[in-house]
């Protein structure tokens, strides 16, 4: 057991390692300049310069120096939590960051749990509801849910509930009413996604022979979909956890656009139109680490749902 | 110790010719093959002909949108101005008084050409990975795999924003983006595909019949293992809509006075209170596009 | 045992079912009458699609989504249940009438423990919480498994599939039924391992005076256990009666038809003339000493890797069959793809008509290919669904290069007539085909090279029973007219019997006995093999016959 713990927890950090490299080579690698890249998010153009101060800007960049270099150097700051400066806010981005995370945090988790509670019990209801139209009704919801666009359902909801039936604010970081519909607007989709996934699970699982053996015991269906299909229907979506997250935080980029609130989502949105490059890598580098973070915690929680995975079989 | 069977038995006429199981046709010689049985199965589903028709409209609509409207979706009249939805302006009209469905059509040429360029661009580098890493194996399929695991740690629109950060705006970069965002998953899927595919003893039938591994891949297991590959083709074009959607929504697409259909919800966010349609209208038909690829995806799907 | 005059624990009164489809139903059971008094044992018998499992899924009340009691009556303990409440049901369920299921692999929930899947059975019953784990480790142990109170806590599949079908009877007798429902008793397991726990089965039933309900498509096992049999053909009952009766007698075509196609032992009986060993024909494949080993995953402690074969030399002898028999891990999957070039083995070689295959490449190996074929055991992921039959079958022709395309065309009708196909199946797809159509399209492939040799891995154990007459018949045939040699690997020692001139028996990677194919089967030498043979269902009502 300790070894499959240690293996998943060498495993995540290779991936780390790795989404930084792969956002090192997008982000410095990709633009055919990136000297003119950071100089514009200073709103300085490139040909306005002589070429002294050209070659100073290089220095000051860090761009004089052959990528590896580059690349290393960039690593071992990182690895000291040293992030680099905002190019347009000449902030330290760990310090944009911490300041923006909390709400984006409240918001990413209440979100989530919403997507969860949501498409649990929609994925349980269709699958144990017999009555044909609300079974497909129940299936064919989750489809709108992904369909949809996340911001032009959050203008939606800002347009009836808050400008028509005047429930809740619709902009701004006022209080745990402005939460709601930016919450809502976020959970949506991942929860349509969830339900979809554990839907077609529940329906495979409730065609496994051993679900007849529970009811030929006497069991009823309830007690049969509760206790034996959900622990099995479960595993498969136990897996996509992790993109969930990802998906959510994801969201926020357009939701707290959407709903004018501060956060790393907003920040994000900011720094791509100003092609702040040290901000972005930053936020890129912290949706890698939370995705790891869930995933690892999903790999740690399986084997005990799971028992198959890890158990040695004993077979005699 | 004999299983004594009584000589009566012996003498009973043989046993009929196997009997057809039940649900398959009976035979006649103009019988359609199974593909055929297939396409007649789709069509006849009304959902799956109406979100068909629509989608190829729209994408009809994309090419030639002169076809599909009379207005001009650069032409302001500022007398008409934010009027709502009516016989003369089926969508109404936006804040420069340009006809909003006239900007929707249009819109959707640039939108659906990113989005198809995405898929393009999707496929050819997954079905590439999927299929080498899958079919070939060993340290290969390990590494590949790796950087594909990489990849989905970084969400498809994140990693398209940084790709933007390092290309700039405009229709092309969000194009290449989503799609860069896109391969991963679609490696993904390929590559389970023809593991699949691999393992099936028809496989192993051909290989003791002499088959080489080229002709194995050619013949066997690509027609095989393309099926859940388009389905998911079919889905991820109306992701990569939606991806683009958002990217030019949040300003990073073609600039005005282009139509790209984010844009135009962007657009009209400042005037929601007063005339939610501009923004309201172009989304709900994003999300009816959308609707109808996934459906048209998941009926492929279903039927098979 | 209580006789006819008392209330029958279950009664069946001109049963209809259907199966809805598109707008229709289609009729599964077509007027069955069934009987089934306390303590007697009935076997219901019929091939595919002749509605037992449907008769006893009404029974339980667990027909699927599409299936409907279209009329007749099912009465358990003179109670009309047919129609009933799903809350009426779950009280006969378990307690009235438990159900053994068919396949234990998948009959328990994977990710609950054994202890706890038996308690439920038990609380339903009705007992006290704190007598419930006394009464789990009575019911596992009654149900003969070794160590109950550690087994409780352990998952499925931490046992081997015996123990596992005995934790399923285990739940099915913690109900304290009045009727138990076997379903399929004999198909998922090793035959040694299923005698001895239908025997162990049988024993619990006699004591407690249960009643047995048997669905079986093997007339062997009905032969063996069931004090009455019924036949049931297409929905409808053909026969029933005795079970000595029915099948010493039988009155109706169907039951001869399941008998006539039931391979047994001495349906055709060994095809080995007695020849002396000079006389016998030459030697076409030689395997010489082979031993193979697999890697296990590293699970702590624990071994390393397994001999899967181990040193095992057998001799194919040009038109004649070598059966390879065993059960599931005795080696005789790998000896078979080793002797094919499939895999490499560690040690021996592999001789064919003289030329060496073992340390060969694959690209060498090719022009040898021709002269020998496979034929694998699942006709339904054997054949390409893309491919056409005509496609399927000359396959060979075209990655060999060894026909054009007006001779594959020529070979191709050829072919079909050989096993026994009408030509215009050359267009269809593998979709269309029934599983044994399929087999023969297999069979046909593998012939279109013209080979000398044949490999027949488990040929005909995924086929209904009847349509396994059929091809064996067809192979042994096709041996006849073309002078094929064959290897042939089966667990099912009856199929054995229709066709091996020379009988290898295989343990745990070690052959155990061989010989001619008449000695081996009249007067075993090893113990193994005897105990092989007398597990063959159909034994005991021979010999007390």
């Amino acid at each position: 057991m300790l070894r499959y713990v240690i293996g998943r927890v060498a495993q995540a950090l290779v991936v780390l390692w790795a989404a930084y490299t792969v956002t090192f080579v997008v982000l410095y690698l990709l633009p055919s300049d990136p000297l003119a890249l950071m100089l514009a998010a200073n709103n300085v153009q490139l040909d306005s310069l002589s070429p002294d101060q050209i070659a100073a800007a290089r220095a000051r960049f860090g761009l004089d120096q052959p990528v590896h270099l580059q690349y290393l150097h960039l690593l071992v700051r990182a690895l000291h939590g040293d992030l680099g400066t905002s190019l347009a806010s000449h902030e330290p981005v760990r310090q944009l960051l911490a300041s923006r995370l909390p709400p984006t945090l409240v918001l990413s988790l209440v979100a989530v749990v919403l997507a969860l509670v949501g498409g649990v019990v929609l994925a349980f209801l269709a699958a144990y509801v017999q009555w044909r139209p609300a079974t497909l009704l129940l299936t064919r919801l989750p489809s709108l849910g992904v369909s949809l666009p996340t911001f032009w359902v959050g203008l939606l909801l800002i347009q009836v509930f808050a400008f028509t039936l005047h429930w809740v604010p619709a902009t701004g970081n006022l209080g745990w009413r402005s939460d709601v519909l930016p919450a809502v607007t976020l959970a949506i989709p991942t929860s349509a996604s969830l339900a979809q996934v554990l839907t077609r699970s529940l329906r495979d699982t409730l065609h496994e022979p051993y679900i007849t053996t529970a009811r030929a015991k006497g069991l009823s269906r309830f007690q049969v979909q509760l206790r034996h299909a959900s622990r099995n229907a479960a595993l498969p979506t136990l897996t996509i956890l992790g993109l969930l997250v990802g998906a959510t935080v994801t969201g926020t980029v357009t939701v707290e656009t959407v709903f004018s609130r501060t956060g790393i989502g907003r920040l994000a949105a900011e720094s791509v139109l100003g092609q702040d490059v040290p901000v972005v890598q930053g936020i890129v580098v912290l949706t890698a680490v939370a995705f790891v973070l869930v995933n690892l915690v999903v790999d740690l929680i399986y084997p005990l749902i799971d028992p198959r995975v890890v158990h040695a079989p004993k077979v005699v | 110790m004999t299983l004594d069977v009584s000589p009566l038995a012996r003498v009973a006429p043989p046993a009929a010719p196997e009997a057809v199981p039940a649900g398959l046709l009976t035979f006649g010689e103009d019988e359609p093959s199974p593909r055929g049985q297939r396409l007649r199965a789709l069509l006849r589903r009304p959902g799956f002909v109406l979100a068909l028709a629509f989608v190829v409209l729209v994408i009809v609509s994309a090419l030639v949108p002169r076809f599909f409207t009379t207005y001009d979706p650069y032409a302001t009249a500022p007398a008409a101005r934010l009027t709502p939805p009516g016989a003369a302006h089926w969508f109404g009209t936006d804040e420069l008084g340009r006809d909003l469905y006239t900007r929707v059509v249009f819109g959707s040429t640039l939108t659906i050409e990113a989005a198809l360029s995405a898929i393009v661009i999707a496929l050819v580098a997954g079905l590439t990975l999927g299929v080498v890493s899958g079919f070939f194996g060993g340290w290969l399929d390990a590494v590949l795999m790796r950087v594909v695991d990489v990849s989905l740690a970084v969400p498809g629109l994140l990693m398209a924003l940084a790709v933007v950060t390092a290309l700039g705006f405009g229709t092309l970069p969000v194009a290449i983006a989503v799609g860069i965002g896109i391969v991963p998953g679609f490696a993904r899927t390929t590559r389970a595909e023809v593991l699949r595919v691999k393992t099936l003893p028809y496989i192993e039938a051909a290989r003791a019949g002499g088959a080489t591994r080229r002709r194995i891949l050619l013949r066997h297991v690509l027609p095989n293992a393309w099926g859940p590959v388009a389905v998911l083709a079919v889905l991820d074009f109306g992701v990569a809509i939606l991806s683009v959607a958002a990217l030019s929504f949040l300003g990073f697409g073609a600039a005005p006075p282009a139509a790209e259909w984010g844009t135009l919800i962007a657009r009209g966010r400042d005037y929601l209170v007063t005339a939610p349609w501009v923004s309201l209208l172009p989304g709900l038909f994003v999300g009816l596009v959308v609707l109808s690829l996934n459906h048209v995806a998941r009926t492929l799907e279903e039927v098979r | 045992m209580t006789g006819p005059g008392s209330t029958p624990v279950v009664e069946v009164l001109d049963l209809h079912v259907g199966y809805r489809w598109h707008r229709t139903v289609r009729p599964a059971v077509q007027g069955v009458d069934l009987r089934i008094d306390p303590g007697e044992t009935v076997a219901v018998v019929g091939g595919s699609g002749s509605g037992k499992t449907t008769v006893a899924q009404t029974i339980l009340g667990l027909l699927p989504a599409a299936g409907v009691v279209t009329s007749g009556q099912v009465l358990v303990e003179g109670e009309d249940v047919t129609h009933a409440h799903d809350r009426v049901l779950r009280r006969i369920r378990g307690s009235v009438v438990g159900l053994v299921p068919q396949d234990p692999t998948v009959g328990l929930n994977p990710t609950q423990r054994i202890g706890a899947q038996v308690a439920e059975a038990v609380r339903h019953r009705g007992v006290r919480e704190r007598s419930v784990s006394a009464e789990v480790v009575e019911a596992l142990s009654a149900a003969g498994l070794p160590d109950p109170a550690q087994r409780a806590r352990q998952y499925p599949h931490e046992l081997s599939g015996g123990l596992r079908q005995r934790v399923l009877i285990a739940i099915a007798l913690a109900g304290d039924p009045k009727l138990i429902i076997a379903d399929e008793p004999t198909s998922a397991l090793d035959v040694t391992v299923q005698r001895r726990i239908l025997d162990h089965l049988e024993g619990l039933v006699a004591d407690r005076g249960i009643a047995l309900l048997m669905i079986t498509h093997d007339l062997g096992v009905a032969a063996d256990r069931a004090d009455r049999v019924v036949v049931l053909d297409q929905g409808q009952v053909a026969e029933t009666g005795p079970s000595r009766q029915v099948l010493e007698h039988p009155a109706a075509p169907a039951t001869r038809r399941l008998i006539d196609d039931a391979p047994n032992l001495t349906a055709v009986g060994p095809l080995d003339r007695g020849l002396e060993e000079a006389d016998q024909p030459p030697a076409l494949l030689r395997v010489e000493g082979i031993s193979k080993s697999f890697a296990l995953p590293r699970l702590g402690a624990g071994p390393r890797s397994v001999r899967a074969v181990d040193d095992v030399s057998l001799v194919a002898r040009r038109g004649q069959t070598l059966a390879l028999v065993g059960e599931s891990g005795s080696g005789k999957t790998t000896t078979l793809r080793v002797a094919l070039g499939l895999e490499a083995p560690d040690a021996g070689r592999v001789v064919f008509d003289g030329q060496e295959l073992t340390g060969r490449s694959f690209g060498r190996l090719r022009a040898l290919r021709a002269r020998f074929q496979l034929v694998q055991q699942n006709p339904y992921s054997a054949l390409d669904p893309r491919f056409t039959v005509a496609q399927c079958v000359t396959e060979p022709l075209v990655a060999l290069r060894l026909a054009d395309r007006a001779g594959r065309k020529r070979r191709a009708v050829e072919l079909l007539e050989q096993v026994g196909l009408p030509t215009p199946y050359l267009g269809r797809y593998p979709a269309e085909l029934s599983g044994g159509q399929r087999q023969r399209v297999a069979i046909a492939r593998a012939l279109s090279a013209h080979p000398d040799l044949v490999f027949l891995d488990e040929p005909v154990s995924a086929l209904d029973v009847s349509v396994q007459a059929q091809i064996l018949r067809l192979l042994g045939d096709l041996q006849t007219e073309l002078g094929l040699t064959y290897v042939l690997v089966s667990h099912d020692l009856a199929v054995v019997a229709q066709l091996a001139h020379h009988i290898a028996v295989m343990r745990d990677g070690a052959v155990v006995e061989q010989g001619p194919a008449s000695q081996v089967l009249r007067e075993p030498r090893a113990a193994y093999t005897r105990e092989l043979l007398d597990a063959v269902p159909g034994r005991r009502h021979a010999s007390a016959g």
